[in-house]
């Protein structure tokens, strides 16, 4: 599955016994065309679900709509900045905007070093390695809502594990109340992240550190290098591109996070991120001009990280 | 000793300790889930920090209780647990018959548009969802189509067709053109060879990319709340899970076993494709 045949991509057309009669053109037009009719129904539902709502969302930053209002407004009412003005300007905006970016740098970072460490300990043969790995996978696969379920319940004040043995064994005074004080609430949102997502760094690191090739690592060994320095000049050079591959893919995707901050705390004790206050917007208030607004600010600053990054990491790829 | 000497013995020493805490961290909370939901809640107040069923407290009447229907005083999950089977099974089916063909069209087929469609993906697969729900809940809500399965499972199509595209178009690209040339010679359409060639070599990947579909339907919450909230009878176990968690009448422990019920099959699913899975989610990578 990993290796790519000589020919793939090639089509099979060309060295295909035409038919008398028929003149090369038409070949290539009939796969031209077959291409298309197969690709047809996927385009069809990604423009029809995804493509139409974004574009529709951004003429909706633009109006003024709210849910009651809705039947009356068309898809080309009137067009205002007010909505955008508004988001912009209102008090929590900017701490919303501050703990997104917080949240994801925080989770992306977490997720990848806990990965990675994963990653170099699994990386050798051990008896049980495989169960290991797919164990280790687990919180990635299993349903966010069970997961966020079992972590509010360990945290509980009251009933939870892990406030009952702080007491017991670390002799803690009080129990914490790590999702709703403003202390420890975001730090314990992080801690999830890095905790659900570190299966995704774990599997594409071990991935590259499988593929890297074993005389490098026995030529340094010879040379006297220690296994600390293996790593670092041996092991770590590989893995850098794929490192920071994960890490905008993450940053992207923790960007966007709504589910595990919605579950875990409903954004309250200073854990409100973007998503979630849009969200907030579209049901609580309805303001759907507003919501709206603020999923095109994310989009926006998102596509921003996006180029500064591909700046970056482009240029460094060049050199 | 020398320095390498003391790192190689340290680290194994190291190696070692690292893989059991991992293991510790990531089924912990399995486990501590699986015993809650069978310990009565009395009990559980008492004794908040055990790890184990202490003898005589071991219960069943919390899946009892989740799984009645709710007028029979129960919390209804077989309801749900049939709802989510119902999406996640359609969702997978309607997404591989969209994805195969689409799949193959961009790893063999020369089109106008090829290139731009695996950008397109990429674009989708990194969007937020909250932009894309704004307005589907927009169109829904004025469409009636809010409260729809059928509506659910549309949604779902789209967000799982890039990874399903990407992953069978790279399977694809490792079948020997030769073969289906073969097939073309002996007289195979288009689809035959699709059909006869291409897809029974292709069924690890094909079956890879089903569990990935049905896990992605069957753990979603974001795109449920927003449809189905105001719909009980239509609610998903993940969707049910959240929203009597947010109450305080249900017994934690009634719903630490609702949790054990939405997670099982996943981790079965798991169990049983994860070589499969893994692979095909990271075939390419190592090429760094």
């Amino acid at each position: 599955m990993t290796t790519t045949a000589p020919e793939a991509g090639r089509s099979p057309t060309p060295e295909r016994p035409r038919r008398p009669g028929r003149r090369p053109l038409t070949l290539r037009r009939r796969e031209s065309r077959a291409g298309l009719a197969l690709v047809a129904p996927t385009l069809l539902v990604v423009v029809a679900v995804i493509g139409i709502p974004i574009v529709w969302t951004v003429v909706l930053a633009f109006q003024r709509v709210r849910l009651a209002t809705l039947r009356k407004t068309g898809l080309f009412g009137e067009l205002t900045l007010d909505n955008v003005d508004r988001v912009l300007h209102t008090p929590g905006f900017a701490d919303t905007l501050w703990t997104t970016v917080l949240y994801s740098v925080g989770g992306t970072v977490g997720s990848i070093v806990v990965g990675l460490v994963a990653a170099l300990a699994v990386r050798g043969p051990f008896r049980g390695r495989t169960l290991v790995r797919a164990s280790m996978l687990l919180p990635y696969v299993a349903p966010v809502v069970a997961m966020t379920f079992v972590w509010q319940v360990m945290l509980d004040p009251q009933l939870g594990i892990v406030n009952d043995w702080g007491r017991r064994f670390l002799g803690w005074d009080a129990p914490v109340a790590f999702l709703s004080q403003e202390s420890t609430a975001l730090w314990t949102v992080i801690a999830f992240e890095a905790w659900r997502y570190f299966p995704f760094a774990f599997l594409f690191l071990l991935a590259r550190l499988q593929a890297v090739p074993g005389e490098l690592e026995e030529a340094a060994r010879v040379d006297g290098a220690t296994p600390t320095q293996r790593f670092r000049h041996i092991l770590l050079p590989q893995l850098l591109p794929v490192i920071a591959l994960i890490g905008v893919l993450r940053f992207i995707m923790t960007f966007n996070k709504f589910d595990d901050v919605y579950l875990l705390t409903g954004g309250s004790a200073g854990t409100e991120v973007v998503s979630v206050r849009v969200y907030q917007f579209l049901t609580a208030r309805t303001d759907i001009g507003a919501a709206a607004a603020q999923a095109v600010v994310l989009a926006v600053v998102l596509l921003v990280f996006v180029a500064i990054y591909l700046r970056f990491f482009g240029a460094r790829r060049e050199a | 000793m020398d320095r390498d000497r003391i790192e190689t013995v340290s680290l194994r020493w190291l190696r070692r300790l690292v893989i059991a805490g991992f293991l510790v961290v990531t089924l912990l909370p399995f486990w501590y889930m699986l015993v809650l939901s069978v310990r009565p809640i009395e009990r559980l107040l008492l004794d908040p920090g055990s790890l184990w069923v202490p003898f005589g407290e071991l219960t069943v009447a919390t899946y009892a209780e989740v799984l009645k229907s709710v007028e029979s005083g129960g919390q209804g999950f077989l309801t749900f647990i049939r709802n989510s089977g119902l999406v996640a099974l359609a969702a997978t089916v309607l997404t591989l018959l969209v994805a195969i063909p689409g799949a193959y069209a961009v790893s063999r087929l020369r089109f106008f548009g090829r290139r731009q469609v695996s950008a397109l993906f990429l674009a989708v697969y990194l969007f937020p969802s909250i932009v894309i729900a704004i307005p589907l809940f927009v169109v829904f809500s004025r469409a009636g189509l809010r409260g729809s399965l059928f509506g659910l499972v549309l949604v779902y199509i789209s967000q799982t067709l890039p990874v399903s595209v990407y992953m069978l178009k790279n399977y694809f690209e490792t079948i020997p053109v030769s073969l289906e040339e073969s097939a073309a010679i002996d007289g195979a359409g288009r689809l035959g060879i699709i059909r006869r060639v291409s897809l029974p070599l292709a069924a690890p990947s094909v079956m890879a990319v089903a569990l990935y579909d049905f896990m992605i339907a069957w753990n979603e919450f974001l795109f449920a709340l927003l449809f189905l909230v105001d719909r009980p009878d239509r609610w998903t176990v993940s969707l049910g899970l959240s929203l009597l968690a947010d109450g305080v009448e249900v017994p934690k422990t009634v719903l630490m076993a609702g949790s054990v019920i939405l997670t099982l099959p996943i981790v079965v699913l798991f169990f049983a494709g994860e070589r499969l899975l893994t692979e095909g989610l990271t075939s390419g990578a190592e090429k760094g």
